[in-house]
């Protein structure tokens, strides 16, 4: 099917799987109970964090797990599709598609740029030349272009570009008259509609800016599939294995590299686009270095160069920052009351240094623990996993593997 | 059962009950019986805190965050009621909001525009929150700000003192009671005058983004009208740890004032590199060398020292002022939490107060009763004298103090000490003034 | 003119602690070849060594006067710092002045402790690994540093002044024939530069001197042949990563009185010295001095007022913007070797 061998196609259609019913996946508990209070993740804004994320990651994965090179500035690429975006909102139109189209075109030509200064060095010099980028583009866009005051105010500075009821939209201008902002939309669809369907105590919320972005993902993913899959991976590939060895057959690697860079800056230029459609404002932390470590931070939890992986990391990511910092010592309490008293506020103690404000820490010390114990991500945890419950009967020595490499 | 956009929790919200452990009860009436996004249907009524969590002002966002809790205290009946109290409306009872129980939840902004937007979306479609508060930065409070409106929910700004918020960004849905750039450099100028002549050349050290603007704009004008004399502005990027380099080339340039637009670690940093270089020993045009950091907190007071002795700025509230509503604030938060209360708790316990109360006169929780309870309306007792809610704006009129660094601190959190109270009249300005125009209210947003 | 020698004396105090972090981050990475990112992070914790001190050196018996009221209306507490029970008030009260100088001695066996933790605890762990391995378990870990930093300090900065006889600034332009104030420069920040050149001086003369050195510089340069000598390499690289530790320290001890310390002070210097390091050629010793005072002077420059009506904005981007041109223009850095990094 659809031109992917047996296994490929197994695993497009559980990740499409996957997304079509997130809505229900994710929202294991029925409403109004205090474990849905924290724990379900299926209302529109984290939905639609996860798919986006997802297509940054998959771009992002196919130039660093494919060819190798770690881009230390890819969240450069996200503003820029972000700003592209809210432009298109601003002067053509509410409707996504052309706002999408040219954020992706941005973006495109930004990486196209970058990744032709960038791709002449290689290794941490690489790195750091995307860092510099990606760090000037930030900068720039925080103050000096975003100056409100000044003709060139093209970011909007610190609060962001969002929109007004004066801008032109040469389209749809007329759309604002009522006094109230008009709403990002695909044609007749608003993004922020929802569907609600009540099935006992449970609400499963269906929207539809989260299926435009899922389907948008699918689409990525299945590209991202291709391209692993094609002589141009393979190429990718070679050059991570040994570039030095590919020169010497007299093969020029620039142009792939190249190609995987501005692919890759494109896919991030549509996850900018899609947060932008999703909620229409731009801002500048959105290129900041952190934001771009986040991105590397993504790819390596999931798995780097597998072709699940940057969604899972992805998702895992997201999940746990969004969850995490809403949980106060309050929600603790209300969780661990069913303890004697002394022993609640003992445990409520330490958490309270790993929930709300203490979230970093908390991310910070799994991803540690990945990194250290999960060389190949999440995707490879799983696979042991499996491995393990698969030849536990005949061969017990793959239980070692799960203990840490040394 | 299509409703159309966010509005999704209000209608089984009421099973959210504190504790309640367990699946709802499955009360379900159709979905366009919701009036507004997240109409309370139940015996609860959520509001959304959200304050930096993360990032160099989670200190600020940890008092915020102790406020609110009082806040809620007290509006369930807990606690001494601090200036339930005192305030001048005694619609409040201690019993909830219009009868229903009120329960909070809290989100992390990291002081990044992207971030707070993210976890205040996730209050209001996931948690049914009505009403969002807080915030550390005018960046976030506009960013936010926007978002509520478009939900269709109420916006009490927390700390946030861009002229932009209640200027070109303001917007119908959102309300701001603390006080800002225009009326800081109003309140200023006189003790300013005062103090150092009217005839003096101003440094201006400027944060390079949208808040250190406003600020610099408005203290120029307002002290350039006393005569002063403007030598430079100049921009000192947001991520800078260290001014020297700024600072060096002030003595040359002839300027015998200078003015920190900075807020935060950038004023803490700033500060101290100008004590450091000696700027106030100096003696320049025959003139002691002076130094204003037009916006205070105690918070940046205890990051710089010692160096904040005999500095003058302004603030939007202190704890040790002597009306009867500021000393029922500080008696009830010093006893829960030990120590005196900052301006960022003052402000966002009062934007919870007046929002509560607003609902219980208004009688509903829906935006636009909320709007027309708080539009024009007077009131006493929260701590600044007798306050306005302006309606062309938004935007509280109060009084505005001028502080200094105190030179003989007693305690830890005695740091600053009130030169003087500027009175409302002096810093109220025309809704239409130039520095705030731009923007446009808008209507009312109930969503749904 | 003379705005110019104001602006590389503020560039050679900015590249100072430019230099000093960038040694130490080299340092690592040409004995130990691991590329640590948590390396802002121990100078974010030698910062917080002064932090500590001054609270310890604070330590105050607490009793209660009855004639005076806190901010409640209940009877103040007083609180005496025990130092000047002891030392008598005066003596005491110059010991807690002089909090951060003694912060050095302090900070020495807490940071090499530190090194020794993170070497022997992870970072030995990651020796076979990729660098972007290293890379990123490093930046775990320095998030990791910092929260508990910030869990147990706040997010606030902490004041952590310098003793009362380097407050104030020294008038240069006096000397130089120019008027009363045009070239000043603070005491302290001249000591900051003083001290930092002796670190610089120390380690390369530790390195080039001693018998130690020799042999952490044989390493560098061929690990497996030093190994096949029977000498234990992983031991010497062990106090070389200590060591790394402490240069990265007390830079921090000395830049607390500079600007007051926040949590996050290592992330702010990170990327920078990074950038120093890679400009300087990754493995450089003296590429990272020379790299770390030209940028920090190129950023004096750049944030003068003449050059920003020519550039608006230049002072946001100057460094990056110069990395970019010499990783350009020379492809290993400023004295990079070939080879390095480059996989």
């Amino acid at each position: 099917m659809l031109k992917l061998n047996k296994r490929d196609t197994l695993l497009f259609v559980i990740v499409t799987a996957m997304v079509l019913l997130a809505p229900f996946l994710l929202n294991p508990f029925p409403q109004g109970s205090s474990m849905a209070q924290m724990f379900n993740a299926g209302y529109p804004d984290l939905m639609q964090r996860f798919v986006i994320f997802g297509i940054l990651v998959i771009g992002f994965n196919i130039l660093f797990g494919l060819t190798g090179y770690l881009s230390f500035g890819h969240a450069a690429f996200l503003g820029i599709g972000s700003y592209a975006a809210v432009w298109m909102f601003k002067l053509l139109s509410m409707n996504i598609i052309p706002a999408l189209i040219l954020s992706m075109i941005i973006a495109g030509i930004f990486s196209l740029a970058i990744g032709y200064v960038s791709l002449r060095r290689s290794g941490i010099y690489f790195s750091i030349l995307t860092l510099a980028f990606a760090q000037m583009s930030y900068n720039l866009a925080y103050s000096v272009l975003g100056n409100p005051s000044s003709s060139y105010n093209l970011t909007n500075g610190e609060t962001g570009l969002q929109l007004a009821l004066d801008d032109p939209r040469i389209l749809d201008g007329a759309a604002a008259a009522n006094g109230a902002l008009p709403v990002t939309k695909l044609f007749g669809l608003a993004m922020r509609d929802s569907y609600n369907l009540n099935v006992g105590g449970w609400l499963f919320t269906f929207n539809v800016g989260y299926y435009v972005a899922g389907i948008l993902m699918l689409i990525s993913f299945y590209v991202s599939i291709r391209i692993f899959r094609s002589p141009f991976g393979m190429m990718l590939r070679a050059v991570k294995s040994n570039q030095q060895r590919m020169n010497y057959t007299g093969l020029n690697t620039k142009p792939y590299t190249l190609a995987a860079f501005v692919i890759s800056g494109m896919y991030a230029g549509l996850a900018g686009g899609l947060l932008s459609s999703m909620d229409p404002l731009a801002g500048a932390e959105r290129m900041h270095w952190t934001a771009s470590g986040e991105i590397v931070i993504m790819a390596i939890l999931g798995g780097v160069g597998t072709l699940i992986g940057p969604i899972v990391g992805a998702g895992f990511n997201e999940y746990f920052k969004n969850i995490l910092s809403k949980i106060n010592d309050g929600v603790l309490h209300q969780w661990l009351s069913f303890l004697p008293d002394g022993l609640e506020n003992f445990i409520v103690g330490i958490l309270h240094y790993f929930v709300g404000k203490g979230w970093h820490l908390t991310l910070g010390l799994l991803f540690m623990l990945v990194i250290i114990f999960l060389p190949g991500g999440l995707v490879e945890g799983g696979q042991r996993l499996a491995k393990m419950f698969k030849s536990k009967k005949t061969d017990d020595e793959s239980d070692s593997n799960n203990t840490p490499a040394e | 059962m299509s409703t159309s956009n966010l509005t999704r929790r209000g209608l089984i919200k009421n099973s959210a009950i504190a504790g309640a452990g367990f699946a709802a009860p499955t009360i379900f009436t159709a979905s366009s019986a919701a009036a507004y996004t997240n109409e309370p249907t139940g015996g609860s009524v959520t509001l959304g805190f959200n304050v930096p969590q993360s990032g160099p002002y989670a200190d600020e966002g940890a008092d915020e965050l102790r406020a609110y809790e009082l806040a809620v205290e007290h509006l369930n009946g807990g606690g001494d009621g601090g200036m339930m109290n005192t305030f001048s409306s005694k619609e409040l009872t201690g019993n909830g909001i219009l009868g229903k129980k009120v329960e909070f939840v809290t989100g992390d902004t990291q002081t990044k525009s992207d971030a707070a937007r993210a976890s205040a979306k996730s209050m209001i479609e996931k948690d049914g929150a009505v009403m969002i508060t807080g915030g550390s930065s005018s960046g976030v409070a506009i960013a936010v700000q926007g978002l509520c409106q478009e939900a269709g929910v109420i916006f009490m700004a927390g700390l946030t003192h861009s002229n932009d918020t209640t200027g070109k960004d303001k917007k119908a849905n959102g309300f701001r009671h603390f006080f800002n750039g225009y009326m800081s450099a109003a309140a200023l100028a006189p003790v300013l005058q005062n103090l150092y002549g009217s005839d003096r050349n101003a440094y201006h050290l400027t944060a390079d983004y949208t808040w250190g603007w406003t600020q610099e704009e408005s203290i120029a004008a307002a002290t350039e009208a006393m005569g002063w004399n403007t030598v430079n502005k100049v921009r000192t990027p947001l991520a800078s740890t260290d001014f020297s380099s700024y600072i060096a080339p002030v003595l040359n340039s002839g300027a015998d004032v200078l003015v920190l637009n900075h807020y935060g670690g950038n004023m803490v940093n700033s500060l101290t590199n100008a004590v450091q270089f000696g700027l106030r020993d100096k003696i320049v045009n025959g003139k002691q060398f002076e130094i204003v950091v037009p916006l205070y907190s105690r918070l940046m007071a205890k990051g710089a020292g010692a160096n904040v002795k005999g500095i003058h700025g302004s603030t939007n509230w202190h704890w040790s002022l002597q009306d009867e509503g500021s000393k029922a604030f500080v008696k009830s938060f010093g006893t829960k939490y030990g120590f005196p209360p900052s301006q960022a708790a003052h402000t966002v316990y009062c934007q919870t107060m007046l929002y509560a109360d607003a609902a219980q006169r208004a009688g509903t929780f829906n935006p636009c009763g909320i709007v027309e309870a708080l539009e024009g309306y007077e009131f006493d007792g929260l701590g600044n004298g007798k306050t306005l809610y302006r309606a062309d704006d938004h935007q509280c009129f109060k009084d505005v103090l001028v502080v200094r660094g105190k030179e003989n601190p007693t305690s830890e959190f005695d740091l600053l000490e009130v030169v003087e109270v500027t009175p409302t009249s002096q810093v109220i300005y025309e809704a239409d003034h130039p520095m705030f125009a731009g923007g446009a209210l808008g209507s009312c947003n109930p969503g749904a | 003119m003379d705005q110019i020698l104001l602006q590389i004396l503020n560039g050679l105090d900015k590249g100072s602690a430019y230099a000093l972090i960038a040694l130490g981050l080299t340092l690592i990475f040409g004995t130990l070849g691991v590329v640590n990112f948590a390396h802002g992070a121990l100078f974010m914790i030698g910062a917080f060594c002064a932090v500590t001190l001054q609270r310890i050196l604070n330590i105050s018996t607490i009793t209660i006067d009855p004639t005076k009221t806190d901010f409640l209306g209940n009877p103040a507490k007083i609180k005496t710092p025990v130092v000047e029970t002891w030392f008598g008030p005066e003596m005491g009260a110059s010991i807690i002045d002089w909090s951060v100088p003694l912060a050095i001695l302090f900070a020495i066996p807490i940071m090499a402790a530190v090194g020794f933790i993170m070497e022997r605890g992870l970072i030995k762990h990651f020796y076979k690994r990729p660098h972007a391995d290293q890379i990123l378990v490093t930046f775990g870990l320095a998030i990791v540093l910092q929260e508990v930093i910030k869990a147990f300090y706040g997010a606030n900065p902490i004041p952590t002044p310098a003793p009362e006889a380097f407050r104030g600034s020294f008038d240069f332009g006096t000397y130089l024939g120019y008027e009363a104030n045009a070239i000043i420069y603070p005491y302290w920040r001249m000591v900051y530069f003083g001290f930092s050149a002796v670190i610089i001086a120390a380690v390369f003369a530790f390195l080039q001197f001693t018998t130690f050195g020799m042999v952490v510089r044989a390493g560098m340069a061929d690990r497996e042949t030093v190994g096949l000598l029977g000498i234990n390499i992983d031991k010497r690289f062990t106090i070389m990563f200590a060591i790394a530790a402490c240069v990265a320290g007390l830079a921090g001890v000395m830049y607390a009185p500079i600007n007051s310390p926040n949590y996050h002070m290592g992330m702010d210097f990170l990327v920078l010295s990074f950038v120093v390091v890679v400009v300087g050629g990754m493995g450089s010793l003296p590429g990272a001095v020379l790299a770390g005072f030209m940028l920090g002077i190129l950023e004096a420059f750049a944030s003068m007022n003449q050059v920003k009506a020519i550039f608006p904005g230049i002072d946001q981007i100057i460094i990056y913007l110069v990395a970019i041109i010499i990783i350009l223009t020379r492809p290993r850095g400023l004295m990079g070797r070939r080879g390095v990094m480059e996989e």
